[in-house]
């Protein structure tokens, strides 16, 4: 008897994409009884879930992002590569690179196996596990950088460019946007890997989330609030690095800062129109995701026949997978975010003042 | 490397706000970079490099026979800028030759010399050995698209400030000097004697006027001063001798190619100082009309006779290769105007001389000048030499009282590098009927000057608790802030939806005590238009 496909077994709910006989969401864009989850990005990791499976790392994740009690009334933790048998579907979780405890979900059900990818990427981060390839008969992607002009460079370059910057302005702070779940954290250890030894001082959104990290064991080197200035109208932090929420610079919080140097790591810094848009001074191309070349190479590697895209631009990745004999399908999953794990900028500096 | 340091310099300064900054940028680069590269980077950051070699359209060709068209298609919607689309989807070469990416100075050079049947091969050549941003600033630079987010003035002050040397004196020799300016990067690095310009249309640092406030007038001894009238138009340089003719702004950017019928008309041997305007049968059009001729690349039939651009004369620096800049400013007039009346120059006139004999008359006819293209007055000195600089108590500009309406606080966007946390933008409006019985405002200006550190406090924190939407980074606001604005003229305009644009508008005063109903309406701005038709 042929395997069964993978569409006769899943379907696309209002809620996102449903697995029939093992009665579970994954990554739902509302409250469900039963979700697997992938990563803890806002847009991924909803609250108020009835049981949640996820690895470790994203349950700790979710569970200080959402609040205790808000990250699934049950929460389950499966390891990498330990798998779980729900009403006869077999489910799976394998790094996927995203982020910290980022997993592809691996559904197996009579001989049909489907690869939920959620969000990944291929470049080397030392603050995560690497994504590993899963054969597969249908695999899930993702498509937030499908176009052939996003290609990212290495994030050794990107480093480079801004410690280049540090030392050019000795009189500027520099204040970089980075999402406060999994690019900080890699920025950092980029920065460290460089030899930058000296502090990094952190908005406070951005603080919770090293320290997670830390007790998961990454090391980040000394990490220090941001000083207020000891008087009105003076400012702090001339030479030194620090990292906030993206749109930070737009709040009264950054006027302490010494003539900022407002940078901002993100794959959109490709494209000098996102990066005036936002009024960056210094563009970092540095991305969780998969770029254009590695989504393709992705796909390969997987050597799924079909491949199904959940969010972005899905057109151009369904055009160049039919050039290359595979079959493309758009999930138009809703309630995913275009921003690369957007995360609302927290209060705390309105506030502020 | 040093394409790819050019690329990354033009990168940084296109996204780099602050002229410290931007000064920092290129200092470094002058610093650290090898001749010829450098002088070539800075011919191309002052606009002097310009090819033809390739056309847009060649580019397109290029990269169509290596990338599927509808995903080029896609991208170039998405990118929006074909050049920045194929500098970012050029395929990286499986076999990447064992080669470093080309020197700036060897691109120029093979361009200028290369048939044009070769220029395609070389091109996808050099963008295989080229990163994103070397790509981008190579296309750019072939297809003469290179818009460099700094001038050529500021490269030289970044010169200056490098080597410290004094600007003026760069300023006269880079202009004599052809790119890659050897001897001027060998004068600046003390290894050569400074270069000598001889008869070459170098440009001249001018003379500029300090502005007279109230408590000046006083102190002012009014018998040793002449005065002219200060005309609304753009202060130029005219160079022109057997070594070629040149118009220059005021900071040196060099504006021939834009005013092909001034060019024309210097067939003479001299340099003159004066002002361009665009001048009807003798009357001084209204500075909008100047506008439409500047910025341009290429002036067709039309705009030559519908903006006929002319020379309004005011000081003779040399006559026939004779340095007259010593001279005294009334011994230089009769050299003016001697010269002009032997030369007779096609498109040009002498500005007069207004007759004065006492400040006080002269105040009178200062505030009495409301024609288009006056501005106020220049009082100079008879007895002061041609200074380059701003020098103290030689020349004052003495412009007209402000005109000022109260309007109403509409919009707000953040501003620019240390302004970017603060609502520092303001668009007002004046009220006019809205055609149901009602009064509407209509936008009529925008301000970003003119109000103390704490007037701008106290604006950012109204508007952050006076906001009714957002739009990106602007905000609108409750109509209900009067602010006074003043401003040097106003202009009918069809490109504003009020019909009139202010010229120079800046804050003067915060009005919160004033109720917004009772704020000017569009007829009172109107009724200060300069250039009504009659």
């Amino acid at each position: 008897m042929p395997a069964p496909h993978p569409d006769s077994w899943t379907r696309i709910t209002p809620e996102g994409l449903y697995c029939e006989p093992g009665g579970f969401h994954i990554d739902p864009a509302r409250a469900v009884e039963r979700a697997v989850i992938s990563h803890g990005h806002s847009d991924h990791a909803r609250p108020d879930h009835g049981a949640v499976l996820a690895t470790p790392e994203t349950l700790a994740i979710m569970t200080a992002r959402l609040g205790e009690g808000r990250a699934g009334r049950e929460q389950q933790a499966l390891p990498y590569h330990q798998t779980l048998v729900q009403n006869g579907v077999r489910v799976t979780l394998v790094p996927a690179g995203h982020v910290l405890g980022s997993a592809q979900v691996v559904l197996e059900w009579r001989g049909s196996r489907l690869v939920v990818s959620g969000d990944y990427k291929r470049q080397p981060d030392p603050t995560c596990l690497p994504f590993e390839a899963v054969p597969c008969d249908v695999f899930v992607t993702e498509a937030t950088f499908a176009l052939p002009v996003f290609r990212h460079p290495p994030m050794r370059h990107e480093v480079q460019r801004l410690l280049d910057s540090v030392r050019l302005f000795p009189q500027r702070a520099h204040l970089v946007g980075c999402y406060a779940l999994g690019k900080c954290q890699r920025l950092i250890a980029g920065l460290r890997e460089a030899g930058y030894d000296r502090p990094l001082f952190l908005h406070g959104a951005q603080a919770s989330m090293c320290r997670l990290y830390e007790r998961r064991g990454i090391a980040l080197g000394e990490l220090l609030p941001v000083p207020r200035p000891e008087k009105r109208g003076a400012t702090v932090l001339p030479g030194e690095i620090v990292l906030a929420p993206p749109s930070a610079e737009a709040n009264p919080w950054a006027r302490r800062l010494a003539d900022p140097v407002t940078a901002l790591a993100s794959g959109w810094m490709r494209v000098r129109q996102r990066a005036k848009a936002r009024g960056v001074e210094l563009p970092l191309v540095i991305s969780d995701h998969a770029d254009w070349d590695d989504l393709l190479a992705t796909c390969a590697e997987v050597e799924a026949p079909e491949v199904w895209v959940t969010h972005g631009r899905e057109e151009a990745l369904i055009h160049a997978l039919a050039a290359r004999g595979v079959r493309g399908r758009a999930l138009h999953l809703i309630g995913r975010e275009e921003d690369e794990g957007a995360d609302p900028v927290p209060a705390e500096e309105e506030a502020a003042g | 490397m040093s394409l790819p340091a050019f690329a990354e310099l033009l990168e940084r300064l296109v996204f780099t706000p602050g002229r410290n900054a931007k000064l920092a940028l290129m200092k470094r680069f002058f610093a650290t970079q090898r001749d010829p590269d450098r002088g070539v980077a800075l011919a191309a950051i002052s606009g002097e490099l310009s090819f033809t070699a390739a056309k847009p359209s060649l580019v397109r060709d290029l990269v169509a026979t290596r990338i599927d068209p509808v995903l080029l298609a896609w991208s170039h919607d998405y990118v929006g800028d074909l050049a920045e689309t194929v500098a970012l989807i050029w395929p990286e070469p499986t076999h990447r030759p064992n080669r470093p990416p080309p020197d700036l100075a060897e691109v120029v050079e093979a361009l200028e010399l290369a048939p044009k049947a070769d220029i395609p091969g070389m091109l996808s050549e050099w963008l295989d050995l080229l990163d994103p941003g070397g790509r981008l600033a190579l296309i750019k630079l072939v297809t003469g698209g290179l818009r460099v987010g700094a001038s050529g003035r500021l490269a030289r002050q970044a010169l200056a400030e490098w080597s410290g040397q004094p600007v003026e004196e760069i300023e006269e020799v880079w202009h004599g000097v052809p790119p890659p300016y050897l001897p001027l990067f060998a004068w600046l690095e003390g290894r050569a004697e400074r270069p000598d310009p001889r008869d070459a249309p170098v440009f001249r640092s001018p003379m500029l006027a300090q502005p007279l406030e109230a408590p000046d007038v006083a102190a002012l001894d009014h018998t040793a001063f002449r005065a002219e009238w200060k005309w609304d138009g753009v202060r130029v340089q005219a160079s022109a001798g057997p070594g070629g003719r040149r118009l220059w702004t005021r900071t040196g950017e060099d504006m021939s190619g834009a005013f092909p019928e001034i060019l024309e008309a210097l067939d003479f041997h001299a340099v003159v100082d004066g002002e361009l305007l665009v001048i009807r049968d003798g009357e001084v059009a209204p500075f909008a009309d100047l506008q439409q001729r500047l910025n341009r690349k290429v002036v067709g039939p039309k705009m030559l006779k519908d903006y006929p651009a002319g020379l309004r004369l005011y000081d003779l620096l040399f006559e026939a290769g004779e340095d007259l800049r010593a001279l005294p400013f009334d011994a230089r007039r009769d050299r003016l105007e001697a010269w002009f009346a032997r030369v007779k120059p096609a498109r040009m006139d002498l500005s007069p001389q207004v007759a004065f004999s006492s400040m006080e008359q002269l105040a009178a006819l200062r505030d009495g000048a409301r024609a288009a293209g006056i501005e106020g007055l220049m009082l100079k000195r008879g007895d002061a030499p041609y200074i380059a600089g701003r020098p103290k108590g030689l020349w004052w500009k003495w412009k007209r009282a402000p005109l000022a309406v109260d309007a109403v606080l509409m919009y707000a966007q953040r501003g620019h590098g240390k302004r970017s946390s603060t609502y520092s933008d303001y668009t007002f409006g004046l009220w006019r009927a809205d055609g149901e019985g009602g009064e509407e405002l209509v936008p009529v200006g925008k301000a970003y000057s003119g109000y103390t550190d704490q007037e701008l406090v106290w604006l950012d924190r109204w508007i952050r608790n006076h906001t009714t939407s957002r739009f990106g980074p602007v905000r609108e606001v409750e109509k209900e802030l009067v602010l006074e604005v003043v401003f040097d003229a106003a202009q009918l305009s069809s490109r504003h939806k009020s019909g009139v644009a202010m010229r120079f508008p800046r804050i003067s005063r915060l009005r919160p005590d004033k109720p917004a109903a009772e704020a000017d309406r569009l007829e009172t701005l109107m009724a200060m238009v300069e250039n009504r038709p009659e």
